[in-house]
């Protein structure tokens, strides 16, 4: 099989459904992956992430739609046919070869002689020369998946499929390899398409985000926007954390005029995703200000509560405050400009309208809420 | 805690005896056996002269025996291994919810005894059987051809009875077999069949050499399938003439020497042989 020279193009989805007796695990996807992009595809497991992968690369086939790279349909074409590779979650190295052997398993598969020279060129990529003769169960788990990246990239793939590939490292290595990989990615330039449930990694990593929530896409985006335009409540919960309380619009103009339980406050119409008039409107715990009561406030949406917690974690202090309502929000404080707030003292909350996002209030309010927990 | 170092010595003990009792202490038996003065009887009594001639005696009185059962056993362990393999594959691979009935039936033999499914043999290949006929119908035998009483009927008969020997220690590391390494293969540009060869096999590897042990060596010191499948000095094997020359000849130096060569030239072979497994390249 000639590696094709021209560089392939976009990854296209069209209509892409795959069900598994009555369970739809991927739901008419649509999605356009640029070409050279990094490419996350993020969620909570079960969400029908790693079925979309495993079709892109070839491991099972779509009830129906259409795969496409560049002009070419590969939607039912033989895994091993693809211009297409994965690292897999579990690595799968090849425990009877040995680290020479294994990346050069997919050369060797396509006739390929001479493999010395790009095997150790490879190699020295990922930061591994001298462990060629190892065997994989020699090596530790970050090694083992640096070769499992070198397996892949070596056949010099159109896309490179990356399926929760640091998932079994320790938090510190998994942040190492995360650099690690986005380095390699400038480096090669190839498309990579990234899969994971850690939003962090996720948002380290990508250029561009697909949130997925039930075999759809809830969202895509860059993480700048994701975080800070939500459109749903389900990525509102998932990507960080969000305050949501139920509002209606009192009043249309430039910003929208919201009532929360008596309070007016203002949403820019750019960062309404609805035209209803009954909302969610939210805000991230990190942009509310704290003001004890009777001092200035910090924003022009102002809200009151009374202090029921306050943790100190070092960078910042977590408060919770209960509103007059009786819902309980939760503000991030960075320790430098304390308000030194204590349990059972009123505060004004305050934060920018531009800081203020307003979801359709049909949506569950708890979508996506703690199924996105990272690691840290 | 204090540790209890003497335990593992503890819980050796009663294996150890036993293999003192029953198999140390024979094999010295044994091994004397083999160098007493042949022209003793039973009721004479035997000399101790270390008589070393009986060994060369009985390799060049019986060679041809020892041949033909290594050359017997060989080819029913590779027949044992062609007919396993498919099989172990699809039971543990794919075979599903039928896995353990499977199983089951590839032990099943063992209710009854090897006797008897070894007599069940010359029934099903005897002269008038309708398998024979069969053949002679189809043109595979001649008119007068027969099965029983030949090498093939002999070497079936090991090839059947060794089987599951053959098929549960394949079925058990192919088990073991990671389906995504399948997977990862595939995606490295292998075929199903590239993949099945350059992965499922070398993994299977522990499988096959110890199926072919399982299998080489008890067919090798066999005697039932001749004498009841071969019925003829034309197929007989090493183990025919040590049972006769221990239980019909009463010449028991000859055949503790047999018997002591026969080990020894099984315990070489599989020593080579294991170490050729485990050294190859497997890819």
């Amino acid at each position: 099989m000639a590696q094709s020279e021209s560089l392939g193009g976009d990854v296209q989805l069209v209509h892409l459904t795959k069900e598994f007796g009555t369970f739809t695990a991927v739901d008419d996807l649509n999605l356009v992956i640029p070409k050279g992009s990094f490419f996350a595809l993020l969620g909570p497991s079960g969400c029908g992430k790693t079925t979309t992968l495993r079709m892109v690369a070839g491991l099972e086939e779509p009830t129906s739609g259409q795969i496409l790279i560049g002009e070419r349909d590969i939607s039912y074409e033989r895994p091993y046919r693809r211009p297409v590779n994965t690292v897999f979650q579990s690595y799968a190295l090849f425990p009877h070869l040995d680290i020479f052997e294994n990346v050069a398993f997919g050369l060797r598969r396509r006739g390929i002689k001479d493999v010395k020279a790009p095997v150790e060129s490879i190699l020295s990529l990922v930061e591994l020369d001298g462990y060629a003769r190892r065997m994989p169960a020699q090596l530790s788990g970050g090694q083992q998946q640096r070769v499992a990246v070198a397996r892949a990239l070596i056949n010099k793939p159109e896309v490179l499929l990356l399926d929760e590939p640091l998932g079994a490292l320790d938090l510190k290595l998994r942040r190492a390899m995360q650099i690690e990989l986005k380095r390699i990615q400038v480096e090669v330039g190839i498309t990579f398409v990234h899969v994971t449930h850690d939003q962090e990694e996720a948002m380290t990593m990508a250029d561009t985000i697909a949130v997925m929530n039930a075999g759809k896409v809830e969202q895509m985006g860059t993480p700048t926007d994701l975080y800070e335009n939500p459109r749903t409540t389900f990525v509102a919960n998932f990507l960080g954390q969000s305050n949501l309380i139920a509002g209606n619009v009192v009043d249309r103009g430039d910003d929208l005029g919201v009532d929360l339980y008596g309070n007016r406050i203002r949403v820019p119409r750019s960062r309404t995703s609805t035209n209803s008039d009954s909302l969610w409107v939210g805000v991230r715990p990190e942009k509310i200000n704290i003001t004890l009561a009777g001092q200035p406030t910090l924003g022009a949406n102002v809200i009151s509560g009374i202090v029921t917690d306050a943790s100190y974690i070092g960078v910042s202090t977590q408060y919770l405050i209960k509103t007059t309502w009786g819902e309980e929000l939760m503000v991030f404080e960075q320790n430098l400009q304390n308000s030194g707030a204590r349990p059972g003292e009123t505060v004004n909350l305050s934060w920018e309208p531009a800081h203020t996002f307003a979801l359709d209030a049909t949506q569950d309010v708890g979508a996506g809420a703690g199924a996105g927990e990272a690691h840290s | 805690m204090k540790s209890r170092r003497w335990l593992p010595y503890a819980l050796l003990i009663p294996g150890i005896l036993w293999l003192a009792v029953f198999f140390i202490t024979p094999m010295f038996n044994l091994a004397a056996t083999s160098l007493y003065d042949p022209t003793g009887s039973l009721d004479a009594g035997y000399q101790m002269t270390f008589h070393f001639a009986n060994y060369s005696d009985a390799l060049s009185q019986y060679y041809p025996q020892f041949l033909r059962s290594f050359t017997y056993a060989g080819i029913a362990t590779v027949c044992a291994l062609l007919i396993a393999y498919p099989l172990a594959y699809a039971i543990a691979l794919k075979s599903g919810k039928w896995k353990n009935f499977l199983l089951v039936l590839v032990i099943a033999p063992f209710f009854t005894s090897f006797l008897v499914r070894t007599l069940a043999w010359t029934a099903i290949l005897g002269d008038n059987s309708t398998f024979i006929h069969f053949l002679r119908d189809i043109h595979l035998l001649s008119p007068g051809g027969r099965i029983l009483a030949t090498p093939i009927a002999v070497i079936t008969g090991l090839t059947y009875n060794f089987l599951p020997f053959m098929t549960l220690p394949l079925y058990a590391s192919l088990e073991k077999v990671d389906p995504r390494l399948i997977e990862a293969s595939s995606d490295l540009y292998a075929s199903a069949f590239t993949g099945f060869r350059k992965v499922t096999v070398p993994l299977s590897m522990p499988g096959v050499v110890a199926g072919t042990l399982l299998t080489f060596i008890p067919a090798s010191g066999d005697y039932i399938n001749s004498t009841l499948l071969g019925q003829g000095a034309r197929t007989s094997m090493v183990g025919n003439i040590i049972d006769s020359a221990f239980l019909v000849r009463l010449a028991y130096p000859l055949a503790a020497a047999l018997s002591f060569m026969l080990m020894a030239i099984i315990v070489v072979l599989v020593v080579i042989y294991v170490r050729r497994a485990g050294t190859e390249e497997l890819v």
